[in-house]
C-alpha cells in the first residue's frame, strides 16, 4: 500500500477493485465503514457479489479479465470532462513529456514488436530529450507528441459502448461509477483503490494496477490522505516477505538480482543505476551501490572489501533472458531437470496452477525436503488418490515447523509498518522455526565443506552465519551497523553501532545492512518494530496517523509520496487532512519524501523520488508489454474477437510449454463457461493451516462452485447437487453453490456465463475436495510471470459418479 | 446496572470471527458439516454452537441482498424460557442479578426431553438447544465469567467492525438508536429488535419477510409479539 489501513478512513470514495477487501481483509473494513460513517461512496467492481458487495454502496459485476477497458473507459471520462487535477498532473506526472517519434500504436500493438520473440524493441518509447538529457516537456500539455495528447489519443477508443459490449457492464453502471469516482478529482477530495489478487493474477496483471495508478495520478489522488494505490497484502507477510526478497529476481531492498553477464560489481551497478541530469529529480535510486555495498558487507562481513568487489562475484547470477519464477521452475522440474530441493511453507501440488502437471513433477525429483505445520498436498504428493507410493522414487523429507505463536519475529502489514511479536508459548513437539532450520542446515552444509571442500567453497565458507538463529540478532542485521570507527558529519560512531537509516548508508564497505529499506528500524533506540506508542501531534491526529506505533519503511513515513500531496509551494491541496505542509521552513505532519524545500523554491524536488524523471508516469516506457495498459483477452477467453483490436490475448504473454499445457482454444465450445478462482474468509490461502482447524473446517468443509440460477437451469443442476467443473487440463467435483450473487454478462451481444471456485481444498482432508487448480493454466504476465488464475474456461455438468467428496 | 450487547448487522461482514471464537472460548467440539450450497454452517443453531452467522440473499428488482445476522440469545430482560422452566426444576434456568446475563444451570440435567421442548418453544427467537447426550440445554451465557473478569464477551473482543458491542444498557441503547437513524437514510426500513424487551439489541436493514419468497432462506419478521402470539413461526424453518 502506498497509504496504510488507518488512512482508508480518509476516503470520499472508495473503489474496490480485484478484491473481496471484507473477506481476504476482514480489518480493513474497520476503516472502509468508519470512511462510509463520514459520507463516503464505496465501489466493488467485481464478477461476484461477495461479503464485500454487501457492505459496499453500489456492486457493479465486470466479467473476469476486462478490467483494462473499465478502467480505460474512466480515464477517458476523466480527460473528456475535465474532471483531472490540471496542476497536479502537469506539475507531478510525466503528461507534459514529449515522447520520440518512435512511439506507435496501431492494431492492438505498439511499435517495435517482433513476433517471432514476442518482446518489444523498448527503445522504440523513449522521451525526447535535451542536451542534458532531460526530457522536454510542454506543460500546456497541447503538443500533439506529449504524453498527455497520447494517451486521451490511446483511451478514446475506450467507448462506453465498446467498454460495456466486452466488460458486460451496463452502459447505465458505467456513467454512475465514472461520475463517482472521476468527482474525486476536485480539489480537497481524494480517491482510494483498495485492490488485491483479483488484479494481479491475469495475463494484464501489471497493466491492471498501472491502469489504476495511471486515474489516481490524474485525479491528484496519490500522496493524499484518502488516496493512494492500495495493494491489500495479508496475512502470510506477502509485505515483509517481498521486502526481503522472496522473489527470484531480486536481493532485498528490491535491488536487482545480478545476471551472468555483469561480471563484475561496477558491470552490474552501472547497468542497475539510473542517473539524471534534472536537478530537481531526487533520483533516488541513484543511492543503489550504497545499499547494494551495505547488503554485500552485512552478508560477507570482514571477507567483503573493496579489492574483491566485496563478495559480489560470490552472489549467485541469472543467466540473461531465463525466466527462473515458479511456473518456469516447475515447467524445468516436469522436464527431469531438477534434481532435489527445498519447499518451505508452500504448497505448490495445491496453489500452483495446472496441479496435475506439478504434482507430476514433484514425481521426478530424487529428492524432496518440505517444512510445513501440517501434512500438505506437496508434502504427501506421493501417496495422492490414483498413485502408487511404490513408483514414486523421490526421497521425501518433512521437517516439521512451529506457528507463528510459537516464535519471535516480525511481520510487515500491509501498510509496510513493521510489527513484532514475541514467542507466547513453546514450539510443539520437536517442531521448530524456519530460521533456525536455515541456520542450522547451513552449519552442516558448512561444516561438510569445511572437511571436504566442494565446488565454490568461498560464498558457504565465508559468509557470516549465526551460531543460533535468533529473530533479535537477524532484525538488528536487517537494521545494519557500522563496520569501523567512523566520522559523519561531526559525530562519531563507534565499529558496530546501529546505523540510524539509510541515509548513513556508505558505499565503501564502512556500513553494513541487510536491507536497506529497513535501516532505522532498529537504531540506537532499539527495536522500533515493538512500539505502540499512540503519541500524536493534532495534525497527524487529523488522518489518522501514529508515527510511534510500529515502525514503516522507509523511514517511519507512512504515505508514500507525500510531497504530491502539496502544491508546488508547500500547501496541501486538502487544508481539512493535511499529510505533510510547509511551515516556518520546515515540513510539519508525516516524515516528507526527501527534506528538500517545496518544489517551488529553488532547492525544490520532484514529488515522485523513486523515479528517475521524479514524475508520476502515466506513460510507462519500462513495461515489456507497452508504455500504455491495453486491453487484451485472457488466454483462455469466452469471445473470439474484442472491439479494442485484432490482437485477442496479450502479444508478450508467457507460459509454460509441455504436453500438459494445453489451453482451450478462444470461444471453445467444449468449454463455454469463465472460470474465476478466489479463498474463502474461513481458509488461509492454500487451506492446510486452516483445514487442520477443525473448527474453521466446520464453517467451509468442502469444496463448491458457485453459480448463478440462470446456469444451474441451462445445466439441470440443483443448489448443493455435486457436479464435475471441466477444463482443458483437469477435472474436479465440486458442490454446487447456485445463488443470485452471480448473474450471467451479456458480452459482444451473446451470454456468457461465470462460476467460481476457492482453492482452498485438497485431498489431505478427507471429503473436503481437492485442489481447483487443476483446472487453471500455467500462463503469465510478461512483466513479473505471475499467474493468470482468475480467468480460464471450463465445463459445468451434473456429477455421475463422486469419488472426491464426501456426499 | 446490567449490561447488554448491541448487534449492528449493518456493520457485520459475517467474518464468523464471532461464531468461532465463541466454540473457542466455551471449548466446544467442532460438529460435522457439509457444503450444502450454502456458506452458512452448522445449519443451525445447536448444542455446540450458542452462536451462528445466518446467510439470508436474494434479487428483488434485479438488486442483490445478502443479510447476515449473528443469531444468538438475545437473553430476555423477562425470560419466558426461565418462566417455563421454573415448574419444571428451580434453578435450571437464573438470571444473574449483576449483569442480567439468563444462564442455563447444569440443573438443566434435571429436565426431560419433552420439557426441554417446551422451553424451546416457550422462547420466542427459538434459541436453546439440548445435548441429548448430557441432558443439558444449551444457549450462550453471555460470557459471563468474562464479564466478571471485566472483560467483554469474547464475540465483542474480536468483532473487528463494530458490528458486535457491549456495555451498560443504557448505553447500547442509546448507541443502538443513534445507529438506527444514521442507518435509516440508506435502509428505510431499518429496525431495532424489541430493544426494550432484551439485552442484546439487534439493528437490522430489512426485517421483512419480502424475500423469503424469492431467496433460499427466509427472512423472519422479527416483531416479538407477533412470535410470542405464534403468528409467524421462528428461525427453525430456515435451517437447512
Amino acid at each position: 500500500m502506498t497509504n496504510h489501513w488507518i488512512d482508508i478512513k480518509n476516503a470520499d470514495v472508495i473503489l474496490i477493485m480485484g478484491s473481496n477487501a471484507a473477506e481476504h481483509h476482514p480489518i480493513s473494513f474497520k476503516w472502509v465503514l468508519k470512511a462510509k460513517d463520514a459520507g463516503a461512496t464505496v465501489i466493488h467492481i467485481d464478477p461476484k457479489f461477495s461479503r464485500t458487495s454487501a457492505r459496499s454502496d453500489m456492486h457493479v459485476p465486470l466479467r473476469s479479465g476486462t478490467d483494462i477497458p473499465l478502467l480505460g473507459g474512466m480515464v477517458r471520462y476523466i480527460l473528456e470532462k475535465e474532471k483531472f487535477n490540471r496542476e497536479y498532473v502537469a506539475e507531478y506526472t510525466n503528461a507534459s513529456f514529449i515522447v520520440g517519434e518512435g512511439y506507435d500504436f496501431k492494431n492492438g500493438l505498439f511499435s517495435g514488436f517482433d513476433p517471432s520473440a514476442k518482446k518489444y524493441d523498448q527503445k522504440k518509447w523513449v522521451f525526447t530529450v535535451d542536451e542534458n538529457g532531460v526530457p522536454k516537456r510542454d506543460k500546456t500539455l497541447n503538443h500533439p507528441r506529449c504524453v498527455f495528447q497520447l494517451m486521451k489519443k490511446h483511451y478514446q477508443r475506450y467507448t462506453p459502448k465498446k467498454v460495456s459490449a466486452v466488460t458486460g457492464v451496463s452502459g447505465e453502471n458505467l456513467l454512475k461509477v465514472y461520475e463517482i469516482y472521476a468527482a474525486t478529482g476536485a480539489p480537497g477530495k481524494a480517491g482510494t483503490m483498495m485492490y488485491a489478487l483479483g488484479w494481479t493474477q491475469h495475463t494484464v496483471g501489471v497493466q491492471n494496477i498501472r491502469l489504476g495508478a495511471i486515474v489516481q495520478l490524474l485525479l491528484g489522488n496519490m500522496g493524499v490522505a484518502g488516496g493512494g494505490i492500495n495493494a491489500l497484502r495479508g496475512e502470510p507477510n506477502v509485505q515483509g516477505s517481498t521486502d526481503h526478497c522472496i522473489l527470484w529476481n531480486t536481493l532485498p531492498g528490491y535491488l536487482p538480482l545480478p545476471t551472468s553477464d555483469q561480471t563484475t560489481l561496477e558491470k552490474y551497478l552501472r547497468a542497475n543505476t539510473p542517473q539524471t541530469h534534472d536537478p530537481k529529480s531526487v533520483n533516488w535510486w541513484s543511492n543503489k551501490p550504497k545499499y547494494v555495498v551495505s547488503l554485500l558487507k552485512g552478508w560477507m562481513g570482514e571477507a567483503a572489501t573493496s579489492e574483491n568487489g566485496f563478495g559480489y562475484g560470490w552472489l549467485p547470477k541469472a543467466d540473461p533472458g531465463v525466466d527462473y519464477s515458479v511456473i518456469f521452475l516447475l515447467d524445468r522440474m516436469y522436464k527431469g531437470q531438477i534434481k532435489g530441493g527445498f519447499i518451505l511453507g508452500h504448497n505448490p501440488a495445491q496453489s500452483m496452477p495446472n496441479s496435475n502437471k506439478v504434482r507430476k513433477a514433484l514425481d521426478k525429483l530424487d529428492w524432496l525436503a518440505v517444512a510445513e505445520i501440517h501434512n500438505s498436498e506437496t508434502t504427501d504428493f506421493w501417496r495422492r488418490p490414483g498413485v502408487d507410493p511404490k513408483k514414486i522414487q523421490t526421497e521425501v523429507f518433512l521437517l516439521p515447523s512451529c506457528q507463528r505463536g510459537e516464535k519471535d519475529g516480525s511481520i510487515t502489514n500491509s501498510g509496510r509498518w513493521l510489527m513484532w511479536h514475541a514467542k507466547g508459548i513453546e514450539p510443539m513437539g520437536r517442531s521448530r522455526s524456519m530460521g533456525s532450520m536455515v541456520v542450522d542446515i547451513f552449519k552442516r552444509v558448512r561444516a561438510l565443506y569445511a572437511k571436504e571442500s566442494g565446488a565454490f567453497p568461498d560464498p558457504i565458507l565465508k559468509m557470516v552465519w549465526p551460531e543460533v538463529y535468533d529473530a533479535d540478532g537477524v532484525a538488528k542485521r536487517i537494521n545494519g551497523a557500522y563496520t569501523r570507527d567512523m566520522t559523519v558529519k561531526g559525530k562519531q560512531y563507534k565499529k558496530g553501532e546501529q546505523v540510524e537509516s539509510f541515509l548513513f548508508l556508505r558505499d565503501d564497505g564502512s556500513t553494513s545492512s541487510l536491507n536497506w529499506l529497513y535501516a532505522g528500524s532498529y537504531g540506537s533506540a532499539g527495536n522500533l518494530a515493538r512500539r505502540r506508542d499512540l503519541a500524536q501531534t493534532s495534525m497527524q491526529a487529523r488522518i489518522g496517523l501514529f508515527p510511534n506505533f510500529s515502525w514503516a519503511w522507509p523511514v517511519n513515513r507512512r504515505i508514500l509520496y507525500n510531497r504530491a500531496s502539496v502544491d508546488p509551494n508547500g500547501k496541501p491541496f486538502n487544508a481539512a487532512k493535511p499529510v505533510i505542509a510547509w511551515e516556518n521552513d520546515k515540513w510539519v505532519g508525516d516524515v516528507p519524501d526527501g527534506p528538500a524545500p517545496p518544489m517551488a523554491s529553488p532547492r525544490g524536488k520532484y514529488p515522485f523520488i523513486m523515479q528517475m524523471q521524479g514524475m508520476g508516469q502515466l506513460y510507462g516506457p519500462g513495461r515489456v508489454d507497452g508504455p500504455f495498459p491495453e486491453h487484451y483477452e485472457p488466454a483462455e477467453t469466452p469471445v473470439r474477437s474484442h472491439p479494442f483490436s485484432a490482437q485477442l490475448s496479450n502479444p508478450c504473454m508467457k507460459g509454460a510449454q509441455s504436453d500438459m499445457d494445453v489451453l482451450a482454444k478462444p470461444g471453445d465450445p467444449r468449454f463455454p463457461f469463465v472460470l474465476t478462482t478466489y479463498g474463502v474468509a474461513e481458509q488461509w490461502c492454500g487451506g492446510v493451516d486452516t483445514r487442520n482447524t477443525a473448527l474453521l473446517l466446520e464453517t467451509e468443509p468442502q469444496l463448491y462452485v458457485e453459480m448463478s440460477p440462470e446456469l444451474a437451469r441451462l445445466r439441470g443442476i440443483g443448489n448443493g447437487e455435486p457436479v464435475v467443473v471441466e477444463s482443458a487440463r483437469g477435472r474436479v467435483e465440486a458442490i454446487a453453490m447456485v445463488t443470485v450473487r452471480l448473474t450471467p454478462f451479456t458480452v459482444l451481444g451473446k451470454t456468457v456465463h461465470l462460476v467460481g471456485m476457492p482453492f482452498c481444498f485438497g485431498w489431505t482432508t478427507p471429503g473436503a475436495g481437492d485442489a481447483t487448480n487443476r483446472l487453471s493454466a500455467s500462463v503469465c504476465d510478461p512483466n513479473v510471470s505471475i499467474p493468470e488464475y482468475k480467468a480460464c474456461l471450463v465445463d459445468v455438468r451434473k456429477a455421475q459418479k463422486v469419488t472426491e467428496l464426501h456426499v | 446496572m446490567a449490561k447488554a450487547l448491541f448487534i449492528d448487522t449493518s456493520r457485520c461482514i459475517a467474518c464468523r470471527g464471532c461464531q468461532t471464537a465463541c466454540k473457542e472460548w466455551h471449548g466446544l467440539p467442532a460438529v460435522p458439516t457439509r457444503q450444502r450450497g450454502t456458506h452458512q454452517n452448522p445449519p443451525d443453531l445447536n448444542p455446540f454452537n450458542y452462536k451462528l452467522v445466518r446467510f439470508t440473499e436474494a434479487k428483488t428488482a434485479g438488486k442483490v441482498e445478502w443479510l447476515f445476522f449473528p443469531d444468538q440469545c438475545h437473553h430476555c430482560l423477562e425470560p419466558s424460557c426461565k418462566g417455563t422452566a421454573e415448574s419444571f426444576a428451580p434453578e435450571a434456568i437464573v438470571v444473574d442479578k449483576k449483569t442480567g446475563a439468563v444462564v442455563y444451570t447444569e440443573k438443566t440435567a434435571n429436565l426431560t426431553a419433552a420439557q426441554c421442548k417446551e422451553i424451546q418453544q416457550s422462547c420466542p427467537y427459538d434459541i436453546p438447544r439440548r445435548n441429548d447426550k448430557t441432558g443439558i440445554l444449551t444457549k450462550c451465557d453471555m460470557c459471563i465469567d468474562r464479564i466478571r473478569a471485566d472483560l467483554a464477551p469474547i464475540c465483542v473482543k474480536t468483532c473487528g467492525t463494530g458490528a458486535m458491542n457491549f456495555g451498560e444498557r443504557d448505553a447500547m441503547l442509546a448507541m443502538a438508536h443513534h445507529r438506527l437513524g444514521a442507518v435509516k437514510v440508506s435502509h428505510p426500513k431499518a429496525q431495532l429488535v424489541d430493544p426494550e424487551d432484551v439485552r442484546v439489541i439487534y439493528l437490522v436493514t430489512n426485517p421483512e419477510p419480502a424475500l423469503k419468497k424469492q431467496g433460499k432462506q427466509a427472512v423472519e419478521s422479527y416483531s416479538r409479539r407477533e412470535l410470542l402470539g405464534g403468528l409467524v413461526s421462528p428461525f427453525r424453518r430456515m435451517a437447512g
